[in-house]
């Protein structure tokens, strides 16, 4: 790596003269170590931070206590969520006692399960959309935090009769099922979704061995 | 006439402004850098759109692997302002009639997630080895016999009552346990969850 230094042409019994050292130094082992702990750097750096999707629970105690509100059954949409990336849904109340809801099949794609929830909450979703345009064509200008206080009032009071939506998933569901339709849930700006415990009707719906029996008359 | 040699030079680059641009670059990133923690086990998480970031402070990370192996990790790194792995620790060695000398509540404070029967940390926490430590991360154990987790949950809100939740899973993990882990959680009055997830950008179109 060292500079060769050209040997000065010989003189023969000539005064020695003292060899002259350029003061360069040498800066390729510097470079070396540079080149190497940037790239330590460079790969150990998270840059992106994590984020969060964040979802409440019902408390538990309101369950038992049976003070959890009650719904419209024509506003429900149950979404049942299987195992191999099976999606299904119904709408209204699955109960033994009535005929059974038609079960339907569908899947996470654009066309399956967002298509459906766009076209029932469609009031919500064009209304939060337009608002959100405005801001970002700079007709309106509001805080982010304002932002999403205005949507949260759309999504209450724009459509009395915005789905409510059930999630279902049964033992078979894999986390990320739950994550995407929840994920789902923002995408259609959904106000009103839960996650809640499939019952044996709804997980034999899905095996397609439910049975009903409607109350003789 | 004798021929004019051009003296032969060694060919030299000044390396001044690569030298120049790399220390700006190292100075960069040694200052924008935060480690990634080193978890128990490699966890994918699924994407979604939020993007709330997630708390980095007075968090309980519970962490699902793929194999449905449940990993914690509390009041590390970044928020280890309230300072409250041993107290936790002693509280729950309490419960399993073990004892830890300060030494090992030490290390145990500096060391991030874990996940293996309480009965087992001892051994953990007197490894050496990084490598021989990583097969004792076998998960705590949450079923009703012997759960663990709840446990340890309820002693890190008890020293920390602000302490969120946030659930890391792995997407293959099972829904079934993650369930589970939400479950002890709701015992424990925890109702609002964090679920930890990589950013990917999705827009619903409507169809004219």
């Amino acid at each position: 790596m060292a500079e060769i230094i050209q040997a000065e042409g010989k003189q023969k019994g000539g005064k020695k003269k003292a060899k002259k050292f350029s003061t360069h130094i040498d800066m390729t082992p510097m470079v070396d170590l540079m080149c190497l702990l940037i790239t330590f750097f460079m790969l150990t750096t998270a840059f992106s931070k994590p984020k969060a999707m964040e979802i409440t629970m019902p408390e538990k105690d309101d369950i038992e206590q049976k003070t959890a509100p009650k719904i419209e059954a024509e506003r429900t949409i149950n979404i049942l969520v299987s195992g191999d990336d099976k999606i299904y849904y119904y709408f209204g109340l699955a109960d033994p006692k009535l005929p059974l809801p038609q079960l339907i099949s569908t899947n996470y794609s654009k066309d399956g399960i967002r298509k459906m929830l766009l076209q029932r909450n469609i009031l919500v979703f064009k209304a939060v959309k337009e608002l959100r345009d405005k801001v970002i064509r700079g007709d309106e200008v509001m805080a982010d935090s304002t932002l999403t206080r205005k949507v949260k009032e759309l999504k209450k009071t724009v459509d009395p009769k915005a789905p409510i939506i059930l999630i279902k998933a049964d033992e078979k569901a894999k986390y990320k099922n739950l994550v995407d339709i929840i994920d789902e849930m923002a995408i259609c700006t959904v106000a009103n979704y839960a996650v809640v415990d499939i019952n044996d009707l709804e997980k034999a719906m899905i095996n397609g061995t439910a049975v009903s029996t409607p109350a003789a008359k | 006439m004798p021929k004019i040699k051009a003296p032969v030079r060694t060919p030299h680059i000044d390396m001044t402004p690569m030298v120049d641009l790399f220390a700006l670059l190292l100075t960069f990133f040694m200052l924008t850098t935060s480690f990634r923690p080193s978890e128990a086990t490699v966890i994918d998480t699924p994407s979604s759109v939020s993007e709330k970031v997630s708390p980095e402070k007075d968090v309980i990370i519970i962490l699902v692997g793929k194999d449905n192996k449940v990993f914690l990790n509390f009041d590390n790194g970044k928020d280890t302002a309230v300072l409250i792995r041993k107290e936790v620790l002693k509280k729950v060695a309490e419960q399993y009639n073990l004892t830890f000398t300060e030494k090992e509540l030490k290390t145990f404070s500096t060391w991030a997630s874990f996940g293996m029967p309480a009965d087992k940390l001892k051994a953990w926490i007197n490894t050496e080895d990084s490598k021989d430590r990583e097969a004792f991360q076998t998960g705590i154990p949450v079923d009703s016999a012997d759960n663990q987790l709840n446990l340890w949950v309820r002693f890190i809100r008890l020293q920390n009552p602000r302490a969120e939740v946030a659930i890391k899973g792995d997407g293959e993990a099972d829904f079934k346990t993650v369930k589970h882990v939400m479950d002890i959680l709701q015992d424990n009055k925890v109702n609002k969850f964090n679920l930890t997830t990589n950013l990917m950008k999705d827009e619903a179109k409507l169809e004219e």
